[in-house]
């Protein structure tokens, strides 16, 4: 049997989290391929029906990075996010997500080893957990063969 | 509730021979018994219809929204709040609006009053407290008090915040702190325990959005169910998409719910939806010490912060 890789949507900053992932590249620090990464303005752009369409579409986790409080491009975009954030985390793990499947994170864009750091932490999280059981309306497979 | 029924007239009937507001949003007697329903005022003569009693369980403010006139509003503690959260969010100006407020002695819940009927009511009344109901199995008389809706036997707030004709004494309040014991009851379950807890608690929606349309926070053009670029539902009762719906609805009222109870009483299903529309008020108030529409200055928890909210869960 071969070993469970997680599908891990990613979203990241453009400002800060966006460069830290170009940043750990360039830099050649290593984390496994689990991710796919969406790139958005900024981490308050972040709705929950992002997080829920990834959900429904089969993802193992989701991991979400902007910038420090006090850094954002937009001034105070991360700080509404975070009190977004904290309610989306509640009201999914009140529901029955795992926790572990929803992660939140601040990277700069000069933290590349930070970056892939907690890129490894939400991996192996995530992998401990197995596939996602929960909030799947149409799983991966399937939108593959449509 | 006799004196709050002839206040209200008389406040009503005033205010619109003054010419002071167009219209007096209130109730006046449904065509069921127990079920009281929204009626627009327009007239001197129309206001001697308004009614007020146990069983106006529908939040006023519904009827507030985007409104150009000047409005008399008949409001009981937590329509005034969704009426302060409707002035934040500019729904409505504070000028245009006059409250007639209800110091509110609780609503009755409409499946106790159908158990305790044991059948379809065919008549209610109500005097001093006690509540005496009519069906085919013969009268029944029971104390208003055993009859609350939960929201209601919860509250902490019956006196209207915003109060400009009150149309009786302030009531006692009857509680001080947040009763969490059923959404604590939920949280302390495991993670699968959870999801099957919702997915028993919602099988049966049958997505009609009464909930929605009896709530008055849900004023959206275009409501995210009816967006198809993308399409972040699905349209039918399929058990996902019923969660994406109350978890995403759930989420859009956080920090703005008063928990009036409407969504509840409006459901033909008998849905409990206030338990997900609770646990983020809960958080709201444990984490940001946060209560919606205690006053109209204050912007909402999720359009305000503060530099140093909590984050432990951020790595
Ligand atoms: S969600 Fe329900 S309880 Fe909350 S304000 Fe809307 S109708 Fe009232
Ligand atoms: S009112 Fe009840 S049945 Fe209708 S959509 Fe809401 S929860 Fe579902």
């Amino acid at each position: 049997m071969t070993e469970f890789e997680p599908k891990i949507i990613t979203f990241l900053c453009n400002w800060c989290s966006y460069g830290a992932a170009d940043l750990a590249g360039v830099s050649r620090f290593q984390y496994p391929p689990n991710m796919r990464v969406i790139r958005v303005p900024c981490s308050g752009r972040i709705s929950p029906k992002m997080v829920l369409a990834a959900l429904r579409k089969g993802v193992d986790g989701i991991w979400v990075s902007g910038c420090h409080p006090g850094d954002c491009h937009y001034i105070e975009g991360n700080y509404y996010a975070r009190r977004k954030f904290t309610l989306l985390k509640e009201l999914l793990e009140f529901q029955g997500i795992e926790p572990g499947r929803i992660h939140f994170s601040w990277i700069s864009s000069a933290e590349g080893v930070k970056f892939a750091q907690v890129a490894n932490e939400v991996i192996s999280e995530v992998k401990k957990l197995g596939p996602a059981k929960h909030f799947i309306k149409c799983a991966p497979k399937e939108i593959a063969a449509a | 509730m006799i004196n709050y029924t002839e206040n209200i007239r008389k406040i009503s009937g005033d205010l619109l021979k003054s010419g002071k507001v167009d219209v007096v949003i209130g109730y006046k007697k449904g065509t069921l018994p127990g079920i009281n329903e929204p009626f627009l005022a327009r007239t001197p003569e129309d206001a001697q219809k308004l009614v007020w009693d146990s069983q106006c369980r529908l939040n006023l403010a519904n009827y507030l929204t985007n409104r150009k006139e000047n409005v008399g509003i008949v409001a009981k503690g937590c329509d005034s709040r969704n009426i302060a959260t409707h002035i934040i969010e500019h729904r409505v100006t504070r000028e245009q609006v006059t409250v007639i407020g209800v110091p509110c002695t609780g609503m009755t819940d409409k499946n106790k009053l159908r158990e305790l009927a044991g059948g379809e009511i065919t008549a209610l009344t109500e005097k001093d407290g006690i509540i005496t109901v009519t069906s085919r199995h013969g009268e029944k008389t029971v104390e208003k008090q055993d009859l609350l809706q939960s929201n209601c036997a919860n509250c902490l707030h019956r006196n209207p915040v915003i109060n400009d004709i009150p149309c009786a004494d302030p009531v006692p309040e009857i509680n001080t702190a947040r009763n969490d014991a059923e959404i604590k009851a939920i949280e302390a379950m495991s993670p699968a325990d959870k999801w099957a807890f919702f997915e028993d608690l919602l099988s049966t929606c049958t997505r009609c959005y009464a909930c929605k349309n009896a709530c008055p926070l849900c004023y959206c053009p275009t409501c995210f169910v009816d967006e198809s670029r993308p399409q972040w539902v699905g349209k039918g009762d399929d058990p996902i998409d019923v969660r994406t719906y109350h978890t995403l609805r759930a989420f859009h009222c956080a920090g703005r719910c008063t928990d009036c109870g409407a969504c509840e009483a409006a459901c033909p299903m008998n849905i409990k939806v206030r338990l997900l529309t609770g646990k983020m008020e809960k958080s709201c108030f444990e984490r940001y010490g946060w209560e919606a529409g205690l006053n109209t200055e204050v912007r909402p928890a999720l359009d305000t912060f503060t530099l140093h909210d909590p984050e432990e869960f951020i790595k």
